[in-house]
């Protein structure tokens, strides 16, 4: 996707929006709710037409090739809707058919896998089992490309390292797959290339390594000596320091040498935790996200530095 | 065989309890009326108030015995029976008569739903949402909780029974008498007492509050439809209803009668019973019938968009042609007597397409048959919008999101639409034919009406074509195709009645109908309906091509 332009009446969603995803690849794609994520997918699958820009998918144009496109890749959509007297199995069934068939073994591991009852009819489904038939449906199909927007949302922690089982495999079979989402942590764990959208366009692009600068990991400890000396050292932010208490953030490509200086302190508690996206957002683009995203969240953040 | 005796000892469990199963209730009475004090209030009052204000109307509206006279003559019409129930009072037709006559049927009907939707919130819609887990883990009855719903609605029932019988009373309109009011007043909050009684069977069927409502509600439509048939047949039928054993109480007339509320009272009290041995039987939350589960895979018909929008719309579209059959049947059961009708009531041949050289039957036929298209085309736009439903609640962007392209998944709708409207069409003009044929004794007559019913499809389907050129084009307008049925039966089908220039009809598409069978079958009227009924189909199909698809 190449200046991707969308407007919706005043809202210009798309603003520009450039996005390169290779064959093979996982890609994430990052961005707070209300950024664009779902507007681009909705683009790149022909449901909306752009107003300017270029888009090719698989080689083809979304809008006017359409079905010939959708044949070779699958959609689950972040809020999932059944139809009410369809069961689960049903729906699973019937999507698969309408893209060209699925793979019944594969379907019956998937099922098993995610624990799903294919036999309850759709409007008995909580959120995370409508989300459950929507990603099976699509992970049972054989296309070349997985477009999955926010498709974890509503699922407990077992079945989303369930999903992360799956995403994997479909990468190890050769896969391309667009995986949305707001969590950074998810992103992470399966992904190679990033890409972060904000405000209708993509402001970083890259692999994990590139964007290792942009994630800094806030640590934490109780260290038997006085922890000074380590304010000294590159890459670390905001030290604060408080009678064998410290507690800084340090940049993702230096942590190494702050944790070497650290256990030489005699370390007693460690807690260190990753950036959220939140966090990231908020540190490159505070004070534009302020203006965009109103008081609330600017408040909170002010607080956080 | 230790399985089976397991199951009995429940009940001897209930019975053994029984002497406590109801603590509770008194503070339970309190919390729904605590719950309910603005909507119980509003339901007597506004009852009251309908039954006061008709009788107010009436007295204004037919000042004079003509008026009246005329009313009488209008209330003779087969379908003017089958709506409020046959005239017992014919030669004394007091105002007290005409609200015993026109308006119990209609109140007891609002009496009747009052009492299941104020039940069903009490009693299953607080099971389902978890609340009575609740209060039932506290001290309180197993039987607590159904016994202080029936005392608040029955109650409530006999509230507004009294309060209607006493405002009614108190008026001095001609031919109310004490007794009278009160026998109508009563009968309408046993009539409610008895579906609440039937409300209190369904919420133990099912564990959806909506579809313990919807069957209470079923039973009230069935109720409605059993005495409108047996009415307009006068052949003991409606003593099936509860709405009729309220209605032949024949309030405010010399022969009044108060036993057949009794009836009333009889099955409500079965029903309590049967209601009260159910719910011993089953778990809080849970009902007799189990959730039912469907088939793990789809069926081979399930494999696209047709099949896909078929499922969907099946049990709407045989909803359809089963009610319109039956329409079709009650309106083509009286064909035999309309000669004698038409003779009697004036009225009625304003209403009636005027055929120059056509018998009164055939012009009743082509009304009818027009009036038949015109209920049908809502059948046929709502199957229309069920594109925009699917769209807006966000199930056909997963559709369009596989190799299913624009016009295939919109076509498939509108194929079940344009199919579908056709069914019903059909149904309605086979039940009317059939009835018709068989009392008029004229074999010939079937096929001239089924052919009647044919030569409306067309209109119907310009009502299929507008609204899919509303949704494809201006999705956010649809209910414009509305105007289709408004203004046929309006217009087309009231406007001899209103007195309009039938110059208005040939906005419509049904004014362009051939009259069949009173008038001679012209095809090209038709085939230009058919033609704007495409063009218009058509221009949804590009237009939606072109837009975007509105998303959640």
């Amino acid at each position: 996707m190449t200046g991707v332009v969308k407007t919706f009446g005043q809202t210009r969603a798309l603003n520009g929006l450039n996005l390169q995803v290779e064959t093979g690849e996982v890609h994430g794609f990052l961005g707070p709710n209300g950024a664009g994520k779902s507007t681009t997918i909705r683009v790149l699958l022909g449901l909306l037409r752009a107003d300017s820009g270029e888009v090719s998918l698989l080689g083809g144009d979304p809008w006017n090739d359409a079905v010939e496109l959708h044949r070779r890749l699958a959609y689950v959509p972040g809020d999932v809707e059944l139809w009410p007297n369809l069961t689960g199995g049903e729906a699973i069934d019937l999507m698969g058919r309408l893209r060209g068939g699925l793979d019944q073994a594969r379907r019956k591991e998937l099922i098993e896998r995610f624990d799903l009852d294919p036999t309850k009819k759709g409007r008995t489904y909580s959120k995370g089992n409508r989300q459950k038939v929507a990603i099976i449906s699509a992970l049972a199909s054989d296309v070349e490309l997985l477009i999955l927007d926010e498709p974890t949302a509503g699922l407990d922690p077992l079945m989303e390292t369930v999903f992360q089982d799956f995403i994997l495999q479909a990468k190890a079979e050769g896969k391309t797959v667009l995986l949305s989402s707001h969590i950074l942590a998810q992103v992470e764990k399966l992904c190679d290339k990033i890409s972060i959208i904000r405000l209708g366009e993509v402001v970083q692009s890259g692999t994990l390594t590139e964007m290792r600068h942009l994630t800094r990991t806030t640590v934490e400890a109780t260290t038997t000596q006085p922890a000074n000396s380590l304010a000294e050292l590159p890459g670390i932010h905001d030290f604060e320091h408080d009678d064998g208490r410290v507690r800084f953030a340090v940049d993702g490509d230096q942590l190494d040498g702050a944790l070497r200086g650290l256990t030489q302190l005699g370390v007693r508690s460690l807690i260190s935790h990753p950036p959220t996206l939140e966090e990231l957002m908020l540190r490159h683009y505070g004070d534009e996200l302020e203006a965009s995203n109103g008081g609330r969240h600017a408040a909170s953040g002010a607080e956080q530095n | 065989m230790t399985t089976t005796t397991a199951p009995p000892a429940a009940p001897e469990q209930a019975v053994r309890r029984g002497g406590n199963s109801l603590t509770g209730t008194a503070t339970m009475i309190r919390f729904m009326l605590r719950r309910d004090r603005v909507r119980i209030p509003v339901w007597i009052l506004a009852l009251t108030f309908a039954a006061v204000s008709t009788l107010a109307n009436f007295e204004q509206t037919y000042s004079t015995v003509a008026d009246r006279q005329s009313a009488v003559d209008l209330l003779e019409l087969p379908a003017m029976v089958a709506m409020v129930g046959p005239n017992y009072a014919a030669d004394e037709y007091t105002f007290g008569a005409m609200l015993g006559h026109q308006m119990f049927i209609f109140m007891a009907a609002v009496f009747a739903l009052m009492s299941v939707l104020l039940f069903v919130r009490h009693t299953r819609a607080e099971e389902e949402a978890g609340r009575s887990e609740l209060i039932r883990s506290s001290v309180l009855g197993r039987h607590a909780q159904t016994a202080a719903a029936l005392l608040v609605v029955g109650g409530t029932n006999v509230v507004t029974g009294l309060l209607t019988a006493l405002a009614i009373s108190g008026s001095s309109a001609e031919g109310v008498t004490t007794s009278g009011a009160f026998i109508f007043g009563m009968g309408l909050a046993l009539v409610g007492v008895t579906f609440m009684a039937i409300a209190a069977v369904t919420v133990q069927v099912t564990e959806y509050s909506r579809g313990a409502s919807g069957m209470a509600l079923a039973v009230l439509g069935a109720a409605y439809a059993v005495r409108a048939v047996g009415d307009v047949g006068d052949n003991g039928l409606s003593w099936l209803s509860p709405l009729y054993w309220g209605f032949t109480t024949r309030s405010f007339s010399s022969s009044e009668r108060a036993w057949p509320l009794l009836l009333l009272v009889a099955v409500a009290a079965i029903m309590i019973v049967v209601a009260v041995y159910l719910s011993t039987r089953r778990d809080v939350g849970a009902g007799l019938r189990p959730p039912r589960l469907g088939s793990p895979s789809a069926p081979d018909s399930l494999s696209s968009p047709l099949g896909l929008a078929m499922r969907l719309q099946r049990a709407n579209v045989l909803g359809w042609a089963v009610g319109l059959a039956l329409f079709g049947l009650m309106y083509g059961s009286i064909l035999d007597g309309a000669d004698e009708m038409f003779e009697q009531i004036s009225a009625l041949q304003d209403m009636v397409a005027d055929v120059e050289g056509a018998g009164l039957v055939e012009s009743w036929v082509a009304t009818v048959m027009s009036f038949l298209a015109m209920i049908v085309s809502i059948q046929a736009i709502l199957a229309v919008h069920r594109l925009r439903v699917e769209e807006s609640r966000g199930r056909a962007e997963p559709v369009l999101a596989t190799a299913v392209s624009r016009r295939d998944w919109m076509a498939s709708h509108l194929t079940v639409a344009f199919v579908g409207s056709a069914i019903v069409m059909l149904a309605a003009g086979i039940g009317f034919g059939a009835t018709g044929a068989i009392v008029t004794e004229d074999g010939a007559l079937f096929a001239d009406m089924l052919l009647a019913a044919t030569a409306q499809i067309p209109a119907i389907w310009v009502a299929v074509g507008l609204a899919a050129a509303l949704f494809g084009v201006l999705p956010r307008l649809g209910s414009v195709a509305w105007i289709i049925p408004i203004y046929g039966l309006v217009i087309v089908y009231m406007g001899g009645v209103l007195g309009l220039d039938p110059a208005t009809k040939n906005y419509s598409p049904f004014g362009h109908v051939p009259e069949l069978p009173a008038a001679d079958f012209e095809v090209l009227p038709l085939l230009i309906l058919l033609a704007v009924a495409v063009v218009l189909t058509l221009v949804g199909l590009a237009g939606f091509r072109r837009r975007d698809l509105e998303t959640k």
